[in-house]
């Protein structure tokens, strides 16, 4: 059960709260569209993640919790 | 306290214009701070995020002064306002119509504020479409302030009046131009919407609250218009004396 | 690996039936126009089995165990193990619904238009065998709007099943879009619920929530048609032909300088000059071959000797079968022409919805044409190396990371003719017309709407 955050990239218009908020796994492209690293969050990255989840002005960014 | 309470209305009808202006003032912040957001502008001492939660938290602190503008015109016992006229417009005995117009631009503000605080419970499209009301709401509180403000007339309050409308016609033609000329009919429409109203403003305001006994046909009760030494007074002297 | 290809056109033989293990199968008593009628369908391959009776839970289907012991993977270009995606919407309590996808947005396939139109019947059977397995009730057939002769044929075979007892789910015909994303299994979902032909974020998966909010099986028409015969002469019979890795037979689209380009029914790892040789053979050599369509990749002309059609044989060549467009290039034609029109094409197909994929076909597309005009920057291939990894896996669909792939793999068969156009610019093959198929569509994302037949 490992938190991780990912982007419905159809809702995302490229506001880049994200990458401000979660630099540690979130940077943008050329175009401003966030490129996510998909690994495991830490506990340490975990409460900025989710308040980088909660400022993203259309819910792009999402925190999944794999099954695996 | 006693004190306090013994003058009647006066102080807390200072509290309700100083917190109405401040109000206003709040609303103007949270509408160009909201075009500042919705066009991405950013820096690296003032990145995306801050704007943001600038703008949230802006819009907030306006509804907290509007809660005490309302709070203290009921408490004030010189003009028969009472908390249902807050969000019932028009049924008020003091100054009806433009009271009422404040009632209106609460309300709006109320579905505004409700939905966004929820927002993560209802659609993104959803939530976006209710926000447009900010647009509609703030023109409407002007003319509330305009009509119902006693001290309409007040250099400073004339001013700073002006100044929050030249503040928000700058924003809505930031925010009117941004995807120029994609969806033509509403942008035309709004800059219309805004130019009408301005023009408004401009007619009106010198035959209107800027006019003589506005008082008088704004509606204020009869039994409170002698507290009115005339139209164009500096201050108000009422007191529940004589 | 046997060398088996069929072509689509034998003499018609009303066989009884029988459980061949070779050649045809899917093709078998194909007649020379029209579609095969419900009698002479049932002629050629027998009456469908009936179901067994009512099993506890529908995941244990024994139909949905045969085909997992068969290795049928779906033949809609992504490969997906059938039984997988069957026993995913059985699970669910909710009554399913299953839609054949023959949508066939792929410009270089045919096969999907060419099924419907000639042996319907093979795919309602595999259709409803499906919706048994999975509990549906509902079965939506969807067809490419463009497919005139597909749809009134599909049509008819729909209503000549009409009141057939063994037929469980009632059917309907739906004409789709023929954008090239329509045939991705959420925009087709998302088509039927009356939205526009364009993919949806997932999750929820179709198979949990799809059309009208049901758990929804959506299977490529050819899938299902190799269903019926599965349901019929069972697992081992399928694994008769093909590979072990992928057994069975599947149908091609060959197109090309060859003397009768059509459908042909291969078994998996048919060498390609079988195929050539059962197609009358080359008109002339070709310079490179498209396999897959234009989510796939190429392979230079200098390879192609030993190419054999599975997954497994073109794997070190970088390429996968997928929707079984085998497209031959001729000597004349100019590949990097051809890919910078084929790449603004996929740009322009792009559903428009999500950043990555907007931008980075339209610079992918742009940077292919510079090359070709010899305007490009020095770097141009590493930069379009560079967007091509840029845009994988960061579109709510597959469809930026198939134009990735056929650029990337162009750049590579043709290394020496992007070099050439980038010092000298276009070359005398530019201007020919093109070979590649590349059609004007209605707009991406146009909804659906029922077909109009006459009566």
């Amino acid at each position: 059960m490992s938190p991780r955050v990912r982007v419905n990239p159809i809702a995302c218009e490229a506001h880049g709260m994200c990458a401000e908020l979660l630099p540690e796994r979130i940077s943008l492209d050329e175009w401003g569209y966030p490129i996510v690293d998909s690994e495991p969050l830490t506990p340490a990255v975990l409460d900025h993640a989710r308040r980088a989840a909660q400022a993203c002005p259309t819910f792009a960014l999402l925190l999944t919790r794999d099954r695996d | 306290m006693p004190a306090i309470l013994a003058t009647g209305g006066s102080l807390y009808w200072y509290l309700t214009r100083s917190t109405g202006a401040v109000a206003l003032l709040l609303l103007t912040a949270a509408v160009v701070l909201g075009v500042v957001d919705v066009r991405r502008f950013s820096t690296p001492r003032w990145p995306r995020f801050v704007v943001d939660a600038l703008h949230r938290n802006v819009a907030l602190l306006a509804m907290v002064f509007l809660c005490l503008h309302i709070l203290t015109s009921v408490l004030d016992s010189f003009a028969p306002i009472s908390l249902i006229d807050a969000v019932v417009p028009f049924a008020g005995s003091y100054r009806p119509f433009w009271l009422g117009l404040g009632a209106v631009a609460f309300d709006l503000l109320i579905a505004v504020t409700l939905t966004s605080l929820l927002r993560q419970r209802m659609g993104y499209a959803s939530w976006r479409a209710i926000h447009w009301l900010t647009y509609a709401s703030w023109p409407i509180a002007l003319l509330h302030g305009f009509g119902t403000g006693s001290d309409v007339t007040d250099t400073w309050l004339l001013a700073l009046s002006i100044i929050c409308l030249v503040a928000v016609l700058a924003s809505v033609i930031v925010r009117v131009t941004d995807g120029w000329p994609e969806h033509l009919g509403r942008r035309g429409a709004a800059l219309a919407g805004a130019g009408v109203f301005s023009l408004f403003l401009l007619i009106w305001m010198p035959s209107g609250p800027l006019g003589s006994e506005w008082a008088r046909r704004s509606g204020t009760p009869s039994s409170l218009l002698h507290h009115h030494s005339s139209a164009s007074s500096t201050g108000s002297s009422h007191g529940s004396g004589e | 690996m046997s060398e088996e290809t069929l072509m689509i056109d034998p003499p018609v033989e009303s066989a009884p039936a029988q459980a061949p293990g070779a050649l045809p199968r899917l093709l078998a008593g194909i007649l020379p126009d029209g579609a095969m009628s419900l009698d002479e369908h049932f002629a050629v391959h027998g009456q469908a089995p009936v179901p067994a009776r009512r099993r506890e839970r529908r995941s244990e289907s024994p139909l949905i165990e045969r085909i997992e012991r068969a290795g049928l993977r779906g033949h809609g270009g992504a490969g997906f193990p059938t039984a997988t995606k069957l026993r995913a919407v059985a699970a669910s309590r909710k009554r399913a619904i299953v839609v054949v996808n023959a949508a066939e947005g792929e410009p270089a396939s045919l096969k999907d238009r060419t099924l419907m139109q000639t042996l319907p019947h093979l795919v309602l059977d595999g259709a409803q065998l499906a919706a048994q397995a999975v509990g549906a009730d509902e079965l939506i057939v969807c067809v490419c709007e463009t497919a005139r002769a597909s749809v009134e044929a599909s049509a008819h075979a729909i209503s000549e099943r009409l009141g057939m007892p063994l037929d469980s789910a009632r059917m309907r015909l739906t004409a789709v879009p023929g954008n090239y994303v329509a045939g991705q299994e959420a925009a087709l979902v998302n088509c039927l619920n009356g939205g526009p032909a364009i993919p949806t974020f997932t999750p929820p998966m179709v198979f949990e929530q799809g059309v009208r909010r049901r758990p929804t099986l959506v299977a490529n028409a050819e899938t299902l048609a190799h269903v019926a015969l599965i349901a019929r002469h069972g697992p081992e019979w399928f694994r008769q032909l093909g590979t072990a890795s992928q057994p069975g037979s599947a149908l091609v689209t060959l197109s090309g300088a060859l003397a009768h380009p059509g459908v042909y029914e291969i078994e998996h790892g048919a060498s390609l000059q079988s195929l050539i040789d059962a197609a009358g053979g080359m008109l002339a050599n070709p310079r490179a071959l498209l396999v897959g369509g234009y989510g796939g990749s190429w392979i230079g002309g200098e390879f192609l000797r030993g190419v054999a059609l599975s997954d497994e044989h073109l794997a070190p060549h970088g390429a996968s079968l997928g929707a079984g467009v085998v497209l031959l290039l001729s000597q004349d034609a100019c590949p990097v022409a051809e890919t910078a029109r084929a790449t603004r094409w996929m740009a322009e197909q792009s559903a428009g919805q999500c950043g990555p994929c907007v931008n980075g076909l339209d610079s992918i597309a742009a940077a292919v044409q510079e090359i070709a005009e010899g305007h490009a920057q020095r770097n141009a291939t590493q930069r379009i190396e560079r967007l091509a990894a840029l845009v994988h896996r960061r579109g709510a669909c597959g469809h930026p990371d198939g134009t990735a792939r056929f650029v990337t793999s162009a750049l590579n068969a043709f290394a020496l003719e992007f070099a050439d156009h980038a010092r000298r610019g276009h070359c005398e093959g530019c201007a020919r017309p093109g070979e590649l198929p590349l059609p004007v569509h209605r707009p991406a994302g146009a909804p659906a709407h029922e077909p109009t037949l006459p009566r």
